[in-house]
C-alpha cells in the first residue's frame, strides 16, 4: 500500500469522522482527511487527556505562560524570562534510536525557539529495558550518541538526565527531552496569528516524505510492521538548525516576528491551524509556494509531512525586506507561502485549485475521546507482597546495589555531552542534584528531574507524588526554591481501562502535590501507545517531571560529595518501611510488590522550605537528598563524590518507623535529606528542623579513615570506599565499552 | 586601545562565549564579525572559536578552511599578528594549512567533554607569555575529533622550533597515557606555526576563565586571552 492510499482511510474513529462530517456538512475530501488525520491524532490532540489534565494547577506568581503554547514561560525577574519544556520521542527512537532521540531534541529547542527564546540547556530523561540485553544496549548507545551529536553540535550544553532501566521498556524505550530557554520579557513571541493581511512565512529545511503520518505513528501502539515505517522517522540536520536558531533570533531581537509556531508534528497542518485559531483569525496557503525535497508531492503529504527543522514565521508586511536580509544572511532557505485571513477559514491551494478548506478552529480542536477506567487487579494483589528476609551480608548487598545500573554512576553518558557550551553551568552533571545555570540577572537556576516508573506500576497515585516530590527535592538539596514544574505522562493503550486508570491517578497525584506545594505545572506532554503489540506488553506508567528552581542569593553552590572529615551528619526526614519499587526489592530480591513510599503532603511546604533556608544560610558543607537505594546509597555517594571522606553513622539515631536493619538502610523514604554540617552548627540546625516540626536529627560523623561504616546496636559492617567507588564508577562503562557484535 | 575579532562562521558554537569573555573579563574591545563581512584585515588579532562549522561535514574544519575570511587571517599571520583558534577553530586552522598536522576522530570513538590539565611547554609564545614553563593549566575539552596527529620525524621539527606549546599531563605534570583524553600523538593539545603567532588548541580556555565556572575554582584558561592582549598592547606600542 502506498502512502497516499493510506491517508484516504483515516486513522480515526467512527465518532470522529461522523462527527467530521456533521460539522463540515459535506464529507471531507483526501487532503482533509488527512490533515484532521494529523490533527485529531493522540499526539497533537490530547484528545485523550485533555479533560483529565484540566484540574492541573497551572498558575503562579511568576507564571507568564502556562500550558496552551510550545512552552512555559516564567519571570525571573530584570525583564528576563525562563522558557520550559519537555517532550518525547518515544515511538521513533524504538525503531531508530539514533535520529529518534536527535530529532526529539530538535523538536524541543524549536519549541523554546518558538517563543523568541534562547535554548540554554537540555536535559535527558531516558528510559531502557535492562543493560543485559543487547537490544536494549543497541538503544541506549545510540539515543545517548544522537542526543550527544544533536545537542553538541547545535551548541546547547546538556546539564543533566535522569536514566531508569527496568524490562517493561525493552521494546519501547521511553527517551524525554527537557529543553530551557531564556530570553527577554519584551521579544517574547506567541504562537499567534491575530492580523489579517500579515504574511506567512516557512523558513528552514524543505519539505520531503519524512515523518509522513509521524504523529498519527506515534499514537498507536508498535507492532512488528513498525520497523519498516522508518518513513515516519524525520531526519535530523543540526548543523540546519544552528542557523535558523540564530537567524530567527536575530529577526525576533529586532522586532520583525509577530507569530511564530515550529513544525513538529502534525507538519503544516497542525502549526498553521493553531496559530490561526488561537488568533481567530484564518489562513490562506498555497502548496505551490512550499519548498520540496521531492517531486510529486501529493497535497496531503506536504501538509502532514514532519520534515525537520522547519520554523513558521508571521510577520507585518513591512518588515519584509528585513526577513529575508536576515535570512539570507545566514543562507537560511525561505517561502512565502500565504497570508493570515480574516474569515477563519483555513484554505489550502494547489495549482489554482483549493484542495482543503475547513475552519482553522474546526481543524485545531479535536472532539474529545472518552475513556473508561479501571483499577488493575494486579495492584492489590502486589501491595501484599511479603517482605523477603534481610540478606546476610550487607556490605556485599549495598556494592551490589551501587553496581546496580539504576545507581551506578552515569558518567559514561555525560562525558558524551557538552555540558559547558555557553558558559553558563556552574553546577555540572554528577555533582549535586540539580544543575546550576547563571543567569544575566545575576540569579542561578536550578534544573532538575523525578521520576520512578517502578513506584508508578505499584500505585500510580504515590508514584506519582513522589516522582514531584522526587523533583523538588532535588532543587531544595541545592538550595534553590521552586518556580514551576513540566510532566510528562507516558502510558500505553489508553483503550485498555486499566491503562486509563493509572493514567488518571497520575495526573491526580501529580494535582494533590502541587497543590500541597503551591508550584504551578506550565506545560507537558503525554504520550500514550507505548506498548509492543508482539508481546502484548504496555511500559510501566511513567510520568517524568522536570522542575525549575532560583537562587536568588549569591551563595556558595551546594554540591552532594562530603567536603571534610570531623563534619557532622544529620538526617532530616523519617524513613518508613516503604520498600515496594526500591532498588533493594527489585535489584536484590527480584520482588516487584510491597507498599510505596508516601510523601507527608501536609508538612512537605514546610520542609522544602526549612532545607532551602538552611542551605542559603551556609549552614551545610553539602547536602543529597535520599533516593534510589535509599540512605545506604546515599551516604555512599557523598563519600564516593568526595574522593577522600568516609564516614561512619549509628542507624539507631533513623528517626521514623523502619524497624529492621535493612528498611533503615534501603527504604526508599521520600523527602528525606542528608546534610554535612559544621560540628558547631550542628546543635543549631537541628533545632531549626524540629521548630518547623520536621523530625532531624545527628546520625555520625564524617572520617578521614576511607570507610564506609554502618552500625546499629546489633551489628555493624563497613566498606572500603575505593571498592565502592570502583564499582559505582565502572558499571555501566564496563557494559557499554565491550564492543558489539 | 587593542581590537580583537572573534570570526563568525555557520555552526559556530563557542563565539558567544568568547566574545563575552573578552569584552566582560579580558575587558578588551572585541567585536563578533560574519565570516563573509571579514573582508579587510583591520584587527590586531583574530580568534577562530569552536564549534561545528558548517556542521562538521566533509571534516571538521574543511568547509570552513575555504571561506574568503581566511584570506584575511592569513594576512593577518603573515603580518606577524597573533591568531588562535579553540577547538573547531584550531580544526579550522590545521585545514587551512596555517598550523600543520591533523586533528583526527578521539580514539575512544567518542565525544569527550571533561576538564583536563594541560602543561605548558612553551611559555614564550604570544599566548603562553604570561605563563610559567611546566605550569599547569585546567581547562575542559569537549570535542569528538581532537586527536592531533603528525608525522613522527616532522614532530622532532616541531619539537625543535618550540611549536608544541601545550600538551596533556597529570596532576604532576606527566605527559602520561592516562592524563591524554583523546590519543593525540605525544599528547599534544596546542601548537603553533614557526614564527609562534598563530596558535591552535583543542581544550576551551574560554570556559576556564572565570573561577565560578570552574570545579576547581581557578581560571588559568584567562591567562591565554591575557598573554595575547599583551603581546597585541606591546605591538602596538612598538609601531607607535
Amino acid at each position: 500500500m502506498t502512502v497516499l492510499e493510506e491517508i484516504q482511510k483515516p486513522n480515526l474513529t467512527r465518532e470522529e469522522m461522523e462527527y467530521a462530517v456533521r460539522k463540515l456538512g459535506r464529507q471531507p475530501g483526501s487532503v482533509e482527511w488527512a490533515m484532521l488525520e494529523a490533527e485529531w491524532s493522540e499526539h497533537c490532540s490530547y484528545k485523550s487527556s485533555r479533560q483529565v489534565l484540566k484540574q492541573l494547577p497551572t498558575k503562579g506568581p511568576r507564571v507568564l505562560v502556562g500550558p496552551g503554547y510550545d512552552a512555559g514561560v516564567v519571570d525571573v525577574g530584570e525583564g528576563w524570562v525562563v522558557t520550559f519544556h519537555i517532550e518525547s520521542h518515544n515511538h521513533p527512537s524504538a525503531i531508530d534510536p539514533y535520529g529518534g532521540a536527535a530529532t526529539g531534541v530538535g523538536g524541543v529547542v524549536r519549541d523554546i525557539l518558538s517563543l523568541g527564546t534562547r535554548p540554554i540547556a537540555l536535559l535527558d530523561p531516558l528510559r531502557f529495558g535492562k543493560l543485559d540485553s543487547p537490544h536494549s544496549r543497541w538503544l541506549f548507545e545510540n539515543v545517548v550518541r544522537g542526543i550527544g551529536d544533536y545537542g553538541n553540535c547545535i551548541g546547547v550544553p546538556t546539564v543533566g538526565g535522569e536514566v531508569e532501566f527496568d524490562e517493561s521498556f525493552e521494546r519501547n524505550c521511553l527517551v524525554d527531552v527537557v529543553c530551557v530557554g531564556l530570553g527577554k520579557k519584551k521579544d517574547l513571541v506567541m504562537a499567534d496569528a491575530d492580523t489579517p493581511g500579515d504574511l506567512v512565512y516557512l523558513v528552514g529545511g524543505s519539505t520531503g516524505r519524512d515523518g509522513i503520518r509521524g504523529a498519527s505513528f506515534a499514537s498507536r501502539v508498535l507492532t512488528e510492521k513498525s520497523d519498516t515505517e522508518r518513513s515516519a522517522v524525520q531526519v535530523p540536520d543540526p548543523f540546519a538548525k544552528k542557523l535558523i536558531i540564530e537567524a530567527v533570533l536575530e529577526a525576533v531581537n529586532s522586532g520583525l516576528v509577530r507569530g511564530m509556531k515550529d513544525l513538529g508534528g502534525g507538519g503544516i497542518t497542525c502549526a498553521l491551524s493553531e496559530m490561526a485559531a488561537k488568533g481567530g483569525t484564518g489562513m490562506r496557503i498555497e502548496l505551490d509556494k512550499v519548498r520540496k525535497r521531492e517531486p510529486d508531492m501529493h497535497a496531503a503529504e506536504i501538509m502532514i509531512s514532519e520534515s525537520q527543522e522547519r520554523m513558521a514565521l508571521v510577520i507585518n508586511p513591512k518588515m519584509e525586506d528585513r526577513l529575508i536580509q536576515t535570512l539570507e544572511k545566514y543562507e537560511i532557505p525561505y517561502s512565502r507561502i500565504g497570508t493570515v485571513t480574516n474569515d477563519g477559514q483555513l484554505t489550502i491551494t494547489m495549482g489554482g485549485d483549493i484542495v482543503a478548506s475547513a475552519p482553522s478552529r474546526f481543524v485545531a480542536e479535536a472532539p474529545l475521546a472518552h475513556h473508561s477506567s479501571r483499577k488493575p487487579v494486579y495492584i492489590d494483589k502486589l501491595e501484599k507482597t511479603n517482605h523477603p528476609d534481610a540478606p546476610k551480608d550487607l556490605g556485599r548487598t549495598l556494592l551490589r546495589l551501587l553496581a546496580s545500573s539504576n545507581i551506578a554512576s552515569k558518567e559514561w553518558i555525560y562525558r558524551q555531552y557538552d555540558h559547558e557550551v555557553g558558559i553558563r553551568t556552574l553546577v555540572k552533571p554528577g555533582d549535586a542534584d540539580s544543575a546550576h545555570l547563571r543567569l544575566p540577572n545575576g540569579k542561578r537556576l536550578a534544573i532538575t528531574i523525578g521520576g520512578n516508573s517502578k513506584r508508578c506500576y505499584l500505585d500510580p497515585y504515590w508514584g506519582s507524588v513522589g516522582a514531584v516530590s522526587e523533583a523538588l527535592c532535588n532543587l531544595a538539596a541545592t538550595g534553590a526554591q521552586p518556580l514551576a514544574v513540566v510532566d510528562h505522562l507516558q502510558f500505553g493503550n489508553p483503550n485498555n481501562p486499566e491503562v486509563y486508570w493509572t493514567f488518571k491517578e497520575t495526573v491526580r497525584g501529580i494535582t494533590d502535590y502541587l497543590t500541597a506545594v503551591k508550584v504551578a505545572c506550565v506545560g507537558g506532554k503525554v504520550s500514550f501507545y507505548n506498548e509492543d503489540a508482539e508481546t502484548g506488553t504496555a511500559i510501566k506508567p511513567s510520568p517524568v517531571i522536570s522542575a525549575i528552581g532560583l537562587v536568588e542569593k549569591q551563595t556558595r553552590p551546594i554540591r552532594e560529595g562530603f567536603t571534610e572529615k570531623d563534619s557532622d551528619i544529620v538526617i532530616v526526614g523519617e524513613t518508613d518501611p516503604e520498600m515496594g519499587g526500591s532498588e533493594y526489592y527489585e535489584h536484590i530480591h527480584r520482588v516487584v510488590g510491597g507498599i510505596v513510599p508516601r510523601v507527608r503532603l501536609k508538612t512537605e511546604k514546610k520542609l522544602l522550605a526549612a532545607i532551602v533556608r538552611t542551605l542559603r544560610s551556609n549552614l551545610a558543607l553539602s547536602a543529597h537528598d535520599c533516593s534510589k537505594g535509599g540512605l545506604a546509597v546515599t551516604l555512599s555517594e557523598m563519600a564516593i563524590k568526595s574522593g577522600r571522606v568516609g564516614f561512619k553513622v549509628d542507624l539507631d539515631k533513623l528517626p521514623g518507623k523502619a524497624g529492621r536493619i535493612d528498611e533503615k538502610l534501603f527504604s526508599e523514604s521520600p523527602s528525606r535529606f542528608i546534610l554535612e554540617t559544621e560540628r558547631r552548627q550542628t546543635n543549631r540546625v537541628i533545632r531549626s528542623f524540629r521548630r518547623a516540626g520536621i523530625l532531624a536529627g545527628k546520625l555520625g560523623e564524617t572520617t578521614d579513615d576511607q570507610h564506609l561504616s554502618f552500625g546499629d546496636r546489633m551489628q555493624t559492617f563497613r566498606l572500603d570506599l575505593s571498592e565502592a567507588s570502583d564499582i559505582w564508577g565502572r558499571t555501566i562503562s564496563e557494559i557499554m565499552e565491550v564492543p558489539s557484535q | 586601545m587593542p581590537q580583537v575579532a572573534v570570526v563568525q562562521y555557520p555552526g559556530s558554537n563557542c563565539d558567544l562565549d568568547a566574545l563575552e569573555v573578552l569584552q566582560k573579563i579580558v575587558r578588551v574591545k572585541t567585536d563578533l564579525v560574519w565570516h563573509k563581512q571579514l573582508t579587510h584585515d583591520n584587527y590586531d588579532g583574530y580568534i577562530l572559536p569552536g564549534g561545528f562549522s558548517y556542521g562538521d561535514y566533509l571534516r571538521a574544519g574543511a568547509i570552513a578552511a575555504h571561506s574568503p575570511s581566511l584570506k584575511i587571517v592569513r594576512e593577518a599571520a603573515e603580518a606577524g599578528k597573533p591568531v588562535l583558534g579553540i577547538c573547531n577553530g584550531f580544526q579550522i586552522l590545521v585545514e587551512a594549512n596555517l598550523l600543520p598536522g591533523a586533528v583526527l576522530r578521539n580514539a575512544n570513538l567518542r565525544f569527550i567533554c571533561k576538564w583536563i590539565n594541560l602543561r605548558v611547554d612553551n611559555n614564550k609564545t604570544p599566548f603562553t607569555r604570561k605563563m610559567k614553563m611546566g605550569q599547569l593549566l585546567r581547562v575542559p575539552i569537549a570535542h569528538n575529533e581532537g586527536r592531533y596527529y603528525l608525522e613522527p620525524e616532522q614532530i622532532q621539527t616541531l619539537e625543535k622550533n618550540g611549536q608544541v606549546v601545550l600538551r596533556y599531563a597529570d596532576n604532576k605534570g606527566d605527559t602520561t597515557m592516562d592524563a591524554n583524553p583523546n590519543g593525540s600523538l605525544e599528547n599534544i593539545a596546542g601548537i603553533c606555526n614557526p614564527d609562534h603567532n598563530v596558535m591552535g588548541l583543542m581544550p576551551h580556555p574560554e570556559r576556564a576563565s572565570q573561577s565560578e565556572l570552574s570545579p576547581y575554582n581557578n581560571a588559568e584558561g584567562r591567562l591565554i586571552f591575557d598573554s595575547m592582549i599583551e603581546t597585541i598592547r606591546e605591538r602596538n606600542e612598538g609601531r607607535r
